[in-house]
């Protein structure tokens, strides 16, 4: 049922945890001392590039009849769209570049082009999902409120339609984002009173008629006889950036290996084992410079979720630290290709639309969650960790979960 | 009808409505017809990449020349571009934003050019003083066609027009860049009251705008100069006062120098019965400095203060004191709480970066460092 001694499961002592605790605040502090010209230049010029693809992408629509012209400007519009929502909207409203000081590029000013309002984000993404990330129960991201990404949520009937949902947020992401701050789990669960959500309703709509009104609106009307034309490339646009936001954020949290947490675990947290959560919980998919840029650098979700408000410019460096350090306490780090993390995704989302008893593993052992249960089906297995006493290196929780699935646990 | 109209015309200018304007407000309404097509940015976001000063969104203005002073002043003069209102008043300050490694640093300096005479360029002339970080870039760095930040001109310290009968101006050192704007002015105007100018700087090499206050001697019928030089003649004396300036009694009286001098002014106007004949502009707020050991905050707009240690945050203090804090995470991670400081000083407790005035900080992992002012 999920982890809910994390020190137990990852094999660290209290000790090894502080020690991995100030190396990571090591990090965070060279990137905070080093941050300068060459970090604002580069967010400056994504800004340039963004507003340039935009304006590019709106005036080549004006011709929207012509093929390839509407072909130019839908993928100009997408790209800017994307851009402008990974790479600048989510890491701006992130605080990441607060440290220049420029009103005009700062988590308090930056209003993204989505339709969920950055004040509400700045609280359900910001707040709720990176303070309680993966907790079961705490993060309303661990399933959105529709769907059932762990089989630590007992199954209910609608559950069924998980392949269904799962296909539906993907294809309307802003609005699934833009009602995130709903929190529709609460709702149902009448936490929150349908006054309180009416009042959220309110704001939302306010920026919705205004993103909706500049796609469906005004730049199909500006384009007079090409209306039609431009309606849809607007529309495809959205689309496009829809889908990939969701490729990226679900190949973020969803692949095999980024664990879920109970709220036991939670309760006596230090700052050291908020980090551990942080590493265990998120995956990253490999990608090179241009991919990583229009991920808005989410294909470093480990490094994000340890450091949400550093520029994000400087997650590639920052990872090969990381990864250092699970090499030295012999922890995972959870990546692959796109393609191999969406599937996993994808797999538990479809496994987890049945009910657990047509499932084959358990919420202690299975891909997509486990708990420190897991290495004591058999006893004392636990014990034979800690240093290699042939090698002197550390036997953690990598070695464990490789010689588990390899058999070698059984047999020593 | 009308209220229709009206309605109609507020939901133009909406999503414009903050943004400043240089001659009218009516520009907001195309300003804001515009915005329908580029929201949630305005038309200035895209502008901007065409030329920098085509924004109003910030104040912003590019230096187009800097002419040195003396050893270590130099006086920067600026185009401001869009927004920037023309209209301030000789005395006033203009906070100036430079970016320096990527990070914009804010400092406020007197105007020293004048409205209707410098065709839409404002000037100010800064004194470079080794604490002081941006001042020396000014002086010794800067570029012309750097783009720098502006915020709107304000101020007390301001001439009045038409100005009084008799004036009595004390400066020291940079402090008379105000007076300058407003000897500049009075020569504009073609007034001519009747002024005493006392003026302290270490050595004649060091006094700024030195012949220009000359050359005004020659040419303005009311003006007399006292030029204090300490480094023969020692610091200016006020109980000698009388012997400089006999009816000091009687002028209104305009001081701007360093906080000693007018400490010591304040007290010879407080002690004559006349302390609202002196008006004072003080240019450093005294930094008590470094280290977050605590000091009174102030939380403007709540008009409420309190006096705080070193250990205790921003937001639980503004809570203790029942005030609505905007917060989040309270570990630093989420930017939920994240407020204006208006003047002073914090300490970001995690990483313990020292923030200053015009900065915003995240007040659950700031802590007061001297006294400070959160616009909340």
């Amino acid at each position: 049922m999920a982890i809910t001694d994390i020190k137990q499961y990852t094999h660290l002592t209290q000790e090894d945890v502080e020690q991995l605790g100030r190396e990571l605040d090591a990090i965070r502090a060279d990137i905070e001392e080093s941050r300068g010209e060459s970090d604002a230049r580069y967010v400056r010029r994504a800004i340039q590039l963004q507003r340039g693809l935009a304006a590019g992408g709106r005036i080549a629509l004006f011709a929207s009849k012509n093929k390839f012209a509407w072909v130019a400007g839908t993928a100009m519009l997408a790209v800017a769209k994307i851009v402008e929502n990974m790479e600048l909207g989510h890491n701006i409203t992130h605080g990441q570049w607060d440290w220049m000081n420029d009103p005009e590029i700062h988590s308090t000013e930056w209003e993204w082009d989505s339709t969920c309002p950055s004040v509400q984000w700045k609280r359900s993404h910001n707040f709720i999902h990176h303070k309680y990330t993966n907790i079961v129960g705490m993060d309303d991201d661990v399933g959105y409120g529709i769907m059932r990404v762990t089989r630590d949520e007992p199954w209910k009937r609608w559950m069924l339609g998980n392949p269904i949902y799962n296909l539906l947020l993907g294809t309307f992401f802003q609005w699934g984002v833009a009602l995130h701050h709903l929190e529709s789990a609460k709702i149902r669960k009448k936490q929150k009173t349908w006054a309180e959500a009416r009042k959220d309703l309110r704001v939302i709509g306010k920026k919705v008629a205004k993103q909706a009104g500049k796609d469906y609106i005004v730049f199909p009307a500006l384009t007079g006889p090409n209306w039609k034309h431009t309606f849809r490339a607007n529309m495809v646009a959205n689309l496009i950036r829809n889908y990939w936001a969701y490729m990226v954020i679900f190949c973020g949290h969803f692949p095999d290996g980024a664990e879920k947490f109970t709220p036991e675990e939670f309760e006596n947290e230090t700052d050291a084992e908020w980090y551990l959560r942080q590493m265990l919980g998120s995956a990253n998919f490999h990608a090179g410079p241009l991919m990583a840029f229009m991920s808005g650098n989410l294909c470093y979700q480990i490094e994000h979720h340890l450091f949400p408000d550093l520029p994000s410019n400087r997650y590639a460096e920052i990872s090969k630290r990381v990864q250092a350090l699970c090499d030295k306490y012999d922890l995972p780090y959870t990546t692959g290709s796109l393609g191999r993390q969406y599937w996993q995704s994808f797999w538990t989302i479809l496994k987890l639309a049945l009910p657990d008893k047509l499932l084959r593993a358990t919420a202690d052992d299975a891909p997509e969650t486990n708990s420190e249960l897991k290495f004591r089906i058999r006893d004392g297995l636990r014990e034979s960790f800690g240093a290699d006493p042939a090698t002197g290196k550390r036997r953690g929780l990598r070695t464990a979960l490789r010689e588990l699935k390899t058999g070698d646990l059984a047999r020593t | 009808m009308g209220s229709k109209l009206r309605g109609l015309a507020r939901w133009t200018v909406a999503p414009a409505k903050d943004v400043d304007t240089a001659v009218t407000p009516k520009v907001n309404v195309l300003r804001g017809l515009a915005a329908r097509a580029t929201t949630p940015l305005l038309p200035d976001d895209y502008l901007k990449l065409l030329n920098p000063l085509w924004s109003a969104r910030e104040l912003r203005g590019v230096v187009v020349h800097v002419q040195p002073e003396t050893e270590d002043s130099a006086t920067v003069q600026i185009k401001p571009g869009w927004g920037f209102s023309g209209d301030y008043r000789p005395g006033q300050y203009v906070g100036i934003g430079l970016r320096i490694d990527g990070r914009w640093h804010w400092r406020s300096y007197s105007l020293t050019s004048v409205p209707q005479r410098d065709e839409k360029l404002i000037s100010i002339t800064v004194k470079a003083t080794p604490e002081g970080f941006l001042s020396d870039h000014l002086v010794n760095g800067v570029e012309p066609g750097t783009v720098v930040r502006l915020a709107a001109p304000k101020g007390d310290f301001a001439l009045p027009d038409p100005p009084p009968p008799k004036l009595l101006f004390v400066t020291a050192g940079s402090g008379v860049t105000p007076v300058m704007a407003m000897l500049r002015t009075l020569q504009k105007r073609g007034q001519q009251p009747d002024v005493v100018h006392i003026h302290s700087a270490r050595s004649a090499d060091e006094v700024i705008f030195h012949d220009e206050l000359r050359d005004l001697e020659g040419s303005q019928p009311g003006y007399r100069l006292h030029l204090q030089l300490t480094t023969e003649m020692g610091k200016f004396d006020f109980a000698g006062l009388d012997d400089v300036v006999q009816d000091w009694k009687e002028r209104s009286a305009w001081a701007c120098g360093p906080p000693a001098m007018l400490d010591s002014a304040e007290k010879v106007w407080a002690d004559a019965g006349l302390p609202d004949e002196l008006h004072m502009e003080r240019f450093t707020i005294a930094r008590t400095d470094k280290g977050g050991e605590g000091g009174t905050v102030t939380f403007a707009l709540s008009d409420k203060s309190i006096e705080l240690d070193g250990a205790t945050s921003l937001l639980e203090a503004g809570e203790k004191l029942g005030i609505q804090m905007p917060f989040g995470c309270r570990m630093g991670i989420c930017q939920s709480c994240v407020l204006p400081l208006e003047s002073g000083h914090v300490r970001d407790f995690r990483s313990g970066t020292e923030h200053g005035e015009g900065e915003r900080i995240q007040t659950c992992i700031s802590a007061a460092s001297g006294d400070c002012t959160l616009k909340i």
